[in-house]
């Protein structure tokens, strides 16, 4: 099918849930007052490292309106993972609901139930804690030495080696050998590239309200990405059968990875299941920073081998990961940091992968969009300008010479999956080079390197221009699977169930384009309703850029189930064979001119004839993760005399594949840079000596607002993915890895200085400039 | 200014005015405006951060746009007062609200109605806004999902929409 006939998908429809949210609807977690319910508090941990060695809550008890206080003493001790992952999570077993050790300061220490707030804090001021304080190990290469042992616990699961504060590790994974390493090479490059602390904030923290409903079952409302996972993951920590849980997901304010945690769900269940009483928790802002989640800090070395002619020839990554107190992701943040980097440009003779991710007393990493792909490209992109320049060659044309092409394969693929081995598979759409030359024109590369060559001879602000390419996955191959249930009315609308989960992204204004381009009928003939464990099918959530890509599979073959029994019963009222017949805006209609509509067909099936409901169901899991391709560029000028980088233009060319809703999709890819900026720009925990966290706010963690941003565009490049709906790839993730390479780049072609150190600060580019003076 | 007492209870009596309704409650000391705001039911004002940061509890009081969570909630004694709930509904919304709905400036939708206020107190003054005047005018409002791209286009398509009235 060509994009051309399309009409619903690919067209740029309005978000169906926009208007009731630009009006104030109360739709999120938090906007329903439900009558007696308790307030719940964590108290956290003000040390690193402690074991708590006697606990009195006998006067926290006492503070009128607290109604319960619960410490390691009165949870279930069940070693499990928070990561909102499939079944068996590859992450390690190493966190407790409450445990008498805390590993960081912001881990959880117990927790409170009471009928204000302001209890809820007066009981945590008179919690009386015996601590004995340990030495803590802020740094993961000192932590790999093993003199302090942050996981010394017996019955923690799948810690590859705790001695060595470990929490996963892949081993020289070595995916192709031809000679002797760089024994071929003319010049052989090695880089270490860092990036810090980095933390999602959404909007919307964390919240979430758990209650009984009438038949004693615990009913979960949450801010979550994975609705599923967070009703297994509740079942086993509080050691309930899992029937008895139904968790729903109302509107979420943003996640970008930090709601694909079980942070809340088990201990506010815990004090509900405690209290019979409605529970709410919500985490503040400086919650949020200190104890969600935050992208993985990263050490990373690349070392790699090129030829005069543009060969590369080897190529070796080595990842050290943070992942503070717990392994939340560690395994598959770490081995997404090569699969999504390394198949993207061909390697000659040796191509190897290494990396741990390291336990250290500071605040846990976890899923962040980019998921690992973000550190490493950094590394990659920073490498590939560095190259070229060595061999002398002109950076685009060098990765135009050396990128995955159509129909080629990577041996990264099959070596390298999620925790285990990944799915070979070769390259069935690719629009890189289409995006690389739009870019280029668009932000006029040619021209302007040479005006700001001779500009920068004679100011004191000199101007760049830098470029990075990238790719991520759409979906995780053979793991991820979504599921869709369609079911027909009377007037020839349809309600769609999905358990796919809608964190503010479009999904599900997307599948039901998807639903309404299959069935014949426009958008607003769908009614979507998603992510609510007793009513929509399974789907693993929203994370891995699997949405559009295995939920869209899902909803798509549901709508041609459904499609053909609408078939089948205006075959039989038309007495025309079903070969005839087609759906064509709410109606079926036969090459021989006859037609019956769809409110008539669902009538029929309804009260006249062989009465019936029209409904199917359908699953879908992706047998490859189509690779999304991208090329950025950034124009930037930088103040050599007070180092403040300004971005001027930057423009972001991506491949989708078919973009279901182009203006979703450019949302997509500007928020996903505009974030990426930040990263680069001003964003980093800063943390004291003993572990805090002192800029837990919006104040000193600098997120980008309008003022900073300058001209931001994306173009979509249209291929067709034959293996996606329609056509589709994914988009989320892609977007936030181009902006700390691009930008990099730009910097040197600006001021000759190359910044291995995420953000790049005003002091930072100061001290560079000095220093190459 | 009308001075303001404790009753019995230690609440502090006040009225104003929400959205064109007149309100009689009484409200703790230390409640923040966006606590009672919210209490009362308008669940469009968000809370963010709670330290005046994000503009997710932004409001129009006498015509002037702030963010809640940083007033006492007597601080809306005699005072006229707007939230989002008070400028359009989905069956007939607002322009502003149309724009943004539009244009495709609402993601997840959290920092929007804070985002809309701040946009009708711009508009207010400034009919025919700079893409400067917008971007100075929003700085307070922190999105994370958008960029602001197409926040800003909604601003102007909005802008344009008022102005044709």
């Amino acid at each position: 099918m060509s994009e051309n006939n399309f009409k619903v998908v690919n067209k740029r429809l309005e978000k169906i849930d926009s208007l009731s949210l630009a009006c104030g609807k109360p739709m999120f977690c938090d906007d329903i007052d439900i009558k007696n319910m308790l307030y719940g508090k964590i108290m956290f941990s003000p040390y690193p490292h402690a074991i708590i060695k006697n606990i009195d809550v006998s006067k926290a008890l006492k503070v009128k309106g607290v109604k319960a206080v619960v410490t390691y003493k009165d949870v279930p001790r069940i070693p499990h993972t928070t990561a909102g992952q499939g079944y068996p999570e590859p992450s390690p077993y190493d966190t407790y609901m409450l445990d008498k050790k805390v590993r960081y300061v912001g881990d959880r220490v117990c927790a409170v139930a009471a009928e204000t707030l302001e209890a809820c804090e007066e009981a945590i001021s008179k919690i009386e804690i015996d601590w004995e304080v340990l030495e803590a190990v802020f740094d993961p290469f000192k932590a790999m030495e093993g003199k302090i042992i942050i996981h010394d616990e017996d019955d923690s699961k799948n810690i590859p080696d705790a001695k060595h504060n470990i929490a996963a590790k892949v081993p020289d994974l070595v995916m192709l050998k031809n000679s002797e390493p760089f024994s071929e090479a003319e010049y052989v490059v090695e880089n270490t590239y860092e990036i810090p602390y980095l933390q999602h904030c959404a909007i919307e923290p964390h919240t979430t309200i758990t209650y009984l409903d009438d038949y004693d079952r615990l009913i979960i409302r949450s801010s979550t990405q994975v609705p599923f996972h967070v009703r297994r993951i509740v079942a086993q920590t509080l050691n309930i059968p899992l029937k008895k849980i139904r968790v729903i997901k109302p509107r979420i304010g943003g996640g970008f990875g930090s709601k694909q945690e079980i942070l809340l769900e088990d201990i506010c269940s815990f004090l509900t299941l405690k209290t019979k009483r409605p529970v709410k928790i919500e985490y503040t802002r400086k919650d949020v920073f200190v104890s969600s989640r935050t992208r993985h800090p990263a050490v990373t070395k690349l070392k790699t081998g090129v030829k005069k002619d543009g060969t590369i020839t080897d190529m070796e990554l080595d990842v050290t990961l943070n992942t503070g107190a717990y392994g939340s992701h560690a395994l598959t943040v770490l081995m997404c940091s090569g699969s999504h980097t390394l198949p993207m440009y061909k390697v000659k003779n040796n191509l190897k992968f290494s990396g741990r991710s390291v336990y250290t007393n500071l605040p846990v990493a976890g899923a962040y969009r980019g998921y690992g792909a973000t550190q490493a490209f950094f590394a990659l992109e920073s490498q590939m300008d560095i190259m070229a320049e060595k061999i002398g060659m002109d950076p685009v044309e060098f990765r135009k010479r050396n990128y995955i092409k159509l129909g080629e394969s990577s041996p990264v693929f099959k070596a390298m999956g999620e925790g285990r081995e990944g799915v070979d598979q070769s390259i069935t759409s690719i629009g890189l080079m289409e995006a690389i030359d739009r870019g280029l024109k668009e932000i006029k590369w040619y021209e302007k390197k040479e005006r700001y060559y001779r500009l920068n001879q004679k100011s004191e602000v000199k101007y760049g221009l830098g470029m990075a390419c990238m790719m991520q996955g759409s979906g995780i191959a053979e793991i991820d699977m979504a599921s869709a249930t369609i079911k027909m009315n009377e007037d020839g609308s349809f309600n769609l169930l999905i358990g796919a989960t809608d964190l503010g992204t479009g999904s599900d204004t997307i599948l039901a384009q998807i639903a309404a381009e299959t069935l014949g009928v426009e958008l607003n003939d769908i009614i979507v309703y998603s992510s609510d464990t007793d009513i929509t099918p399974f789907d693993v959530g929203a994370y891995a850029s699997s949405t559009t890509f295995v939920s869209g599979g899902a909803v798509k073959k549901a709508a041609g189930y459904v499609r053909d029994m609408i078939i089948e019963d205006a075959s039989k009222i038309l007495k025309e064979p079903k070969e005839n017949l087609k759906v064509e805006s709410k109606y079926v209609v036969s090459k021989t001119g006859k037609k019956v509509s769809f409110k008539e067909i669902a009538n029929t099936a309804f009260y006249y004839h062989d009465q019936h409901q029209i409904i199917a169901s359908a699953s879908h899991y992706g047998r490859t993760s189509p690779p999304p391709f991208a090329a950025h560029f950034a124009e930037l000028s930088v103040n050599t005399r007070t180092g403040v980088v300004d971005i001027i233009n930057y423009v972001a060319c991506v491949d989708c594949g078919t973009a279901i809703n182009p203006t979703l999709a450019e949302g997509q890819n500007d928020g996903a840079v505009v974030n990426g900026i930040g990263h680069t720009l001003s964003e980093s925990f800063e943390i004291s000596q003993n572990g805090t966290v002192l800029n837990a706010n919006f104040r000193r963690y600098k997120i980008l607002s309008t003022k900073d941003i300058s001209e931001i565009k994306s173009i979509i490049i249209p291929t067709y993915e034959p293996e996606g709906p329609y056509g589709a790839k994914s988009v989320s993730e892609i977007g936030i890895n181009g902006p700390l390479p691009a930008i990099a780049n730009a910097i040197y072609d600006a001021v000759k200085i190359r910044l291995f150190k995420a953000p790049f600060t005003p002091d930072k580019v100061l001290k560079a400039l000095k220093e190459s003076k | 200014m009308k001075k303001l007492l404790k009753n019995k209870e230690g609440l502090i009596e006040i009225g104003f005015r929400l959205n064109g309704t007149e309100i009689k409650t009484s409200v703790k000391p230390n409640e923040t405006l966006l606590e009672l705001i919210r209490r009362l039911g308008y669940k469009g004002t968000k809370k963010g951060c709670d330290t005046g940061d994000c503009g997710s509890c932004t409001i129009i009081i006498d015509g002037i746009a702030k963010v809640s969570c940083l007033l006492p909630a007597f601080y809306a004694e005699g005072k006229e007062i707007i939230t989002i709930e008070g400028l359009g509904d989905v069956s007939n919304p607002h322009p502003i609200q149309k724009a943004y709905a539009d244009s495709g400036a609402v993601q997840c939708g959290f920092c929007i109605p804070g985002m809309i206020m701040t946009t009708k107190f711009l508009l207010d003054r400034k009919p025919k806004p700079s893409d400067s005047d917008i971007k100075h005018a929003l700085d307070g409002n922190l999105c994370r999902c958008t960029g602001y791209v197409k926040q800003i286009e909604a601003v102007k398509i909005a802008a344009s929409k008022i102005n044709k009235k």
